[in-house]
């Protein structure tokens, strides 16, 4: 799997597959590359109401930190458990296997927010 | 300089390039003298001038060795038996000769390379797994600064881990006093309460929350008792426990894992370190499985090379203030290795029975003497003990003290009634025998080790029944010819100074002369307990008093404390003096901490331990301090302004012009000027930090001073300042008085912003510092600050036209190190920066520093010590592997195989029958005639990183996966 037209994306680098009120979150292959070979993934549990632009987890390399941050406001209603006992997929298939958490918002509408690019837009802002 | 000089004095020894070596480096760049090369490159508003130094002349070696002598006859070493964490033990004569007096071993770097570093990685992989059986716990680190800081780190990182919102760290009334003293600094400092508690009275108050509680294993007094209701009650309350645990008593004592312990802290001395006045020694922190991420300082692991097969490394390295900064598990950047080695060698030589043998021992002389007190009319305080008596004396502890004084024994005062005393592996019948007479026991003709069962004073449920120390290597060396060889074996691995150049940015890998080491291991400096009288210690203080003079006289300061025992202590102690300052004059809200983006790492992290606010002010293009931001970010701050940390010259290698209208700025808004002093070595007797703005700075005695690295400690470092901040620099509650303090028995604090558990940090090793600077007198140390400009100039003229310099000051000169810019050419060739540096191992030499202070750079420091001839090797492999590069990029070699990718080449690689490589084995080999005449062997293949992160072992793995 690759990134798709329609995914959404982040100035952080992260990108947003929505259906209905809960998007999937990930970091972008960009991200993935620029952190190097992932080896840890800490994410927030079940259940934790996240706020958009707050840290909610780490995802750590051999030699640097990202910082997972949540791109909109919510409950967290999943967390990659294969992504935590196999940190590699964040580098194997950042698109795929490779997501971090699903957060149900309140209402749909906020997935239509400034703050989030559409791809052409995500892909100027890395110089693609 | 006379003609001549360069041969006859040490000066000329020290500094690697002679005058004509020097003329023609000169002429390269285009100037006459080293003098012009320096005032083109440093701002005519820092330049010093001309100026009397107050250091005295340079001394000849024979000279300073011959004052050494008379310092070292100074101190008078009675048996100590203080104890109190420091108790005297029998180094064995092969670990001394063959680790701590040999080159192979001290003067190793950090294993930031693992692929030339198996030796000592191995070495500490021992200590690691030595600590974990030993407190039966699942993980050691390798190793902390001391047991004192340990145990605050300990509290720290039950803070992290503990889901308690309390703020309330429960503390055992019966720890070390030194241990006290820092935790209650540390925590004022971070606003965490302490509560203190006589367990065995008062266990812990359910009605307090807190998020955890350290408890002495055994007690400061010596008593031992079964800590495992404490320890299930704060773990009932989600708190986490801290044990700090002696090692030798835990061979005979139930481990502190066993009883349910998150956390054990101690130190490694009486494992074959000299007390050395109080260091250097290896601390230790071992956890139980869960909090590896959490845990601060280095961690050694295993992991696999490009073979398959197991090498070690450091592991999560990412915990660590180089790439977290202010949000690191701790500002601790470097470990007490070679201490650590030591001590790991010493279990390896004596192995569990060996070990357990000299426990008992001691157990058991400290039974004897518990019966000769009492038969001498004293009153034996616990009824339960290990190594420790704290007596009620039977006249006054004041004649106690000065009856085992009379026969040669320091016995420690508690208060007028109160002496407590330790036993220790040197404790020999002759002793008893002695302490008996002054016990005033006349009951018996003769006394000796107690041969009772050791449940008539120790509790049976405290025993301990469980193995330790099982692996084959604490179990094979037990003779010196097998010990001899296995140290040998594993030095044979590492590249050290002794092999070549190591040219090491930000570093300073300058030669660490045989007569500076000489006075390290005289008894005079390595049998004195740290909290030994005054009198007894008087050659220890004249020689700190002194080397503190001098450290004040070439930075500008007025005062100086030589207690920080590394780098990130003397930032946190110069900015906890800048925070209480900014206290005692009633400014609480000036907490704001100014820090550039290319900072180091360490001084975030240290200024958040300081309780300070971390701002970031950004750096132009040129890699300088941005004024305009600056500017901006002061006003934005200006009342709560606490300090600006700049380093000087900066991280980038490079004398900022604007260092003045900096310090101002931050001046004129109130704010304190700290600066880094990392990079001394490139500014001393040109300029001083007193003179251009500086309030406070810590200097780093292991690189600008000559202490040698050890392979990642120890290191010392000092901190220095003005006189309004004189007032806040470390004290220590059991200091001794230096001649010509102004400290006195009465008006001193008790312990003002302490920050290592020994008064004078690492007394041992400062005899280096002081024959360096007493050898060299005020010119040498200016000749070789000019010297080391000289040869990273030298280096960055000569690489320019083949990898760009990142960045350089005025009239395009670098100051002590120089950043190589690789992007350009991994862009084109995409041959990276790890490519080079594992090359470098195959031509012989140790890479530069990678990736620091900017990705996908080098960053090249030669240091003055290393002659032309050197400096030109290094420069031909490095235009030499360029070429290999273009290789790539043209399509001779294939991008997945080439020499490159492939480096380090071992020997293994090059037996093999099929070689499937479009290059030939010599070029993998022998790319160059020095590496043919002189040839370095990597006894691994390049390492994999990821793979040893993701599957985290950190002790010596079982012989069969070395199949």
């Amino acid at each position: 799997m690759s990134a798709g037209k329609d995914l959404k994306y982040t100035a952080e680098h992260e990108w947003l597959s929505i259906e209905g009120n809960v998007a999937t979150i990930g970091i972008t292959d960009y991200a993935a590359e620029k952190l190097g070979d992932v080896v840890f993934v800490d994410l927030p549990k079940v259940g934790a109401k996240v706020e958009s632009g707050r840290v909610v987890g780490e995802i750590e390399s051999t030699k640097s930190v990202g910082e997972l941050f949540a791109p909109v406001s919510g409950t967290v209603v999943e967390a990659n458990a294969e992504v935590i006992q196999a940190p590699e997929l964040v580098n194997d298939d950042p698109f795929g296997t490779g997501w971090m958490i699903k957060v149900e918002v309140e209402n749909a509408s906020v997935f239509a927010s400034e703050d989030l690019m559409d791809e052409s837009a995500y892909k100027a802002l890395v110089g693609e | 300089m006379k003609a001549g000089d360069s041969l006859t004095g040490f000066a000329g020894r020290h500094i690697g390039t002679g005058p004509e070596a020097q003329s023609q480096m000169l002429q390269l760049l285009g100037y006459d003298s080293t003098d012009s090369l320096m005032a083109a490159a440093i701002p005519a508003s820092i330049q010093l001038g001309e100026v009397t130094s107050k250091l005295p002349e340079a001394a000849t070696e024979t000279e300073a060795l011959a004052e050494l002598r008379e310092l070292a006859s100074k101190n008078r070493v009675l048996r100590s038996m203080i104890g109190l964490g420091y108790y005297d033990t029998f180094t064995p004569a092969v670990i001394k000769r063959n680790v701590l007096e040999n080159p192979s071993w001290y003067t190793a770097y950090t294993p930031y390379q693992p692929e030339i570093s198996q030796g000592r990685l191995e070495a500490l992989i021992n200590f690691q797994t030595m600590i974990a059986e030993l407190t039966g716990l699942d993980t050691a680190n390798a190793s902390m600064l001391d047991e004192s800081t340990a145990v605050v780190e300990g509290m720290l990182l039950a803070r992290r881990a503990s889901s308690v919102e309390s703020n309330t760290f429960l503390v055992d009334q019966d720890s070390l006093p030194q241990t006290k003293a820092l935790l209650e600094h540390r925590a004022a400092a971070l606003g965490i309460q302490l509560h203190y508690t006589a367990y065995d009275q008062s266990p812990p108050p359910g009605d307090i929350d807190v998020f955890g509680a350290f408890i002495q294993y055994p007690g400061s007094s010596g008593r031992v008792w079964d800590p495992t209701e404490v320890i299930d009650a704060v773990k009932a309350q989600g708190g986490l426990v801290v044990v700090a645990a002696d090692l030798l008593a835990l061979t005979i004592l139930k481990p502190p894992g066993e009883m349910g312990a998150d956390i054990a802290v101690g130190t490694s001395q009486r494992f074959g370190v000299p007390m050395g006045f109080g260091g250097p020694h290896a601390g230790y922190l071992a956890v139980r499985t869960g909090l590896e991420r959490q845990m601060p300082g280095r961690l050694v692991g295993v992991s696999k090379d490009a073979d398959n097969q197991n090498a070690y490394r450091l592991t999560l390295q990412a915990r660590e203030q180089h790439i977290r900064r202010e949000k690191a598990t701790s500002n601790i950047c470097t470990a007490q290795v070679l201490l650590a080695v030591m001590a790991g060698m010493f279990a390896v030589y004596h192995g569990p029975v060996g070990i357990k043998v000299i426990a008992e021992r001691v157990a058991r002389s400290t039974r004897a003497l518990a019966h000769a007190a009492s038969e001498g009319g004293h009153t034996v305080q616990h009824g339960n003990y290990f190594d420790t008596l704290s007596l009620e004396t039977v006249r006054s502890a004041d004649d106690l003290v000065s009856r085992a004084r009379d026969a040669g024994y320091l016995f420690f005062k508690v208060d007028d009634n109160h002496v407590q005393f330790s036993v220790d592996e040197t404790t020999s019948n002759t002793d008893l025998q002695n302490l008996a007479r002054v016990l005033g026991d006349e009951s018996s003709e003769s006394i000796e080790a107690s041969q009772l069962d050791l449940e008539t004073w120790l509790p049976g449920s405290l025993l301990r029944n469980s193995e330790f120390l099982t692996h084959q290597v604490f179990n094979s060396h037990h003779s010196e010819s097998s010990m001899m060889r296995y140290l040998k074996s594993l030095a044979d691995k590492d590249y050290a100074l002794d092999r070549g150049m190591i040219p090491l940015g930000s570093c300073t890998m300058k030669l660490n002369a045989a007569t500076e080491m000489e006075a390290v291991t005289w008894p005079e400096f390595g049998g004195v307990h740290p909290f030994a009288p005054a009198h007894d210690v008087a050659g220890y203080l004249e020689l700190i008093a002194e080397l503190q003079d001098w450290l004040a006289e070439v930075t500008g300061y007025d005062a100086v404390s030589l207690q920080p025992n590394a780098g990130s202590q003397g930032e946190l102690a110069g900015l906890l003096a800048i925070r209480t300052y900014h206290l005692s004059r009633g400014d609480d809200h000036r907490d704001v901490c100014l820090i550039p983006s290319s900072a180091h790492g360490t001084n975030a992290a240290s200024a958040v331990l300081a309780g300070m606010k971390v701002v970031v002010v950004a750096c132009d293009e040129l890699g300088n301090v941005d004024l305009a931001d600056l500017r901006e970010k002061i006003a934005e701050h200006a009342s709560n302004l606490a300090a600006l940390m700049i380093t000087y010259p900066s991280t980038h290698g490079v004398y900022e012009q604007e260092i003045r209208a900096i310090t101002d700025a931050v001046h004129e808004a109130g704010g304190q000027v700290y600066i880094d002093g990392a990079n001394l070595n490139a500014l001393l007797e040109f300029s001083r930090f007193g003179q251009f703005g500086g309030d406070v700075s810590h200097l780093n005695l292991h690189k600008t001073f000559c202490i040698p690295h050890g392979g990642g400690g120890p290191g010392v470092g000092p901190v220095a300042a003005k006189s309004h901040l004189a007032p806040f620099l470390p004290s220590h509650p059991l200091a001794q008085i230096l001649p010509g303090s102004s400290d006195s028995e009465q008006g001193r604090p008790a312990h003002r912003n302490i920050v290592s558990a020994a008064p004078f940090g690492s007394p041992n090793i400062l005899p280096i510092t002081w024959a360096y600077i007493r050898m060299m007198g005020g010119d040498g140390l200016k000749r070789a600050t000019a010297s080391a400009v000289l040869a990273a100039n030298y280096i960055a003229k000569q690489l320019e036209p083949h990898f760009p310099v990142l960045y350089t000051g005025k009239n395009g000169l670098v100051a002590h190190e120089c950043i190589l810019d690789l992007r350009p050419l991994t862009e084109r060739t995409g041959v990276t920066v790890d490519d080079v540096a594992k090359r470098l191992i195959d031509y012989g030499f140790h890479a530069p520093t990678m990736s620091f202070p900017v990705p996908g750079t080098l960053m090249v420091e030669p240091t003055e010590s290393e002659d032309l001839v050197e400096l030109d090797r290094f420069i031909d492999a490095m235009v030499s592997i360029k070429s290999e590069a273009e290789k790539v990029a043209d399509g001779t070699w294939s991008a997945t195989d080439n020499p490159l990718v492939n480096a380090p080449h071992t020997t293994a690689i090059l037996v093999e029958e099929q070689w499937s490589h479009p290059y030939s084995r010599e070029v993998a080999v022998f790319p160059s005639k020095h590496s043919r005449s002189h040839k370095y062997w990597p006894p691994v293949r390049r390492i994999d990183q990821a793979w040893g992160d993701r599957n985290l072992f950190c002790a010596c793995p079982p012989p069969e996966s070395f199949a």
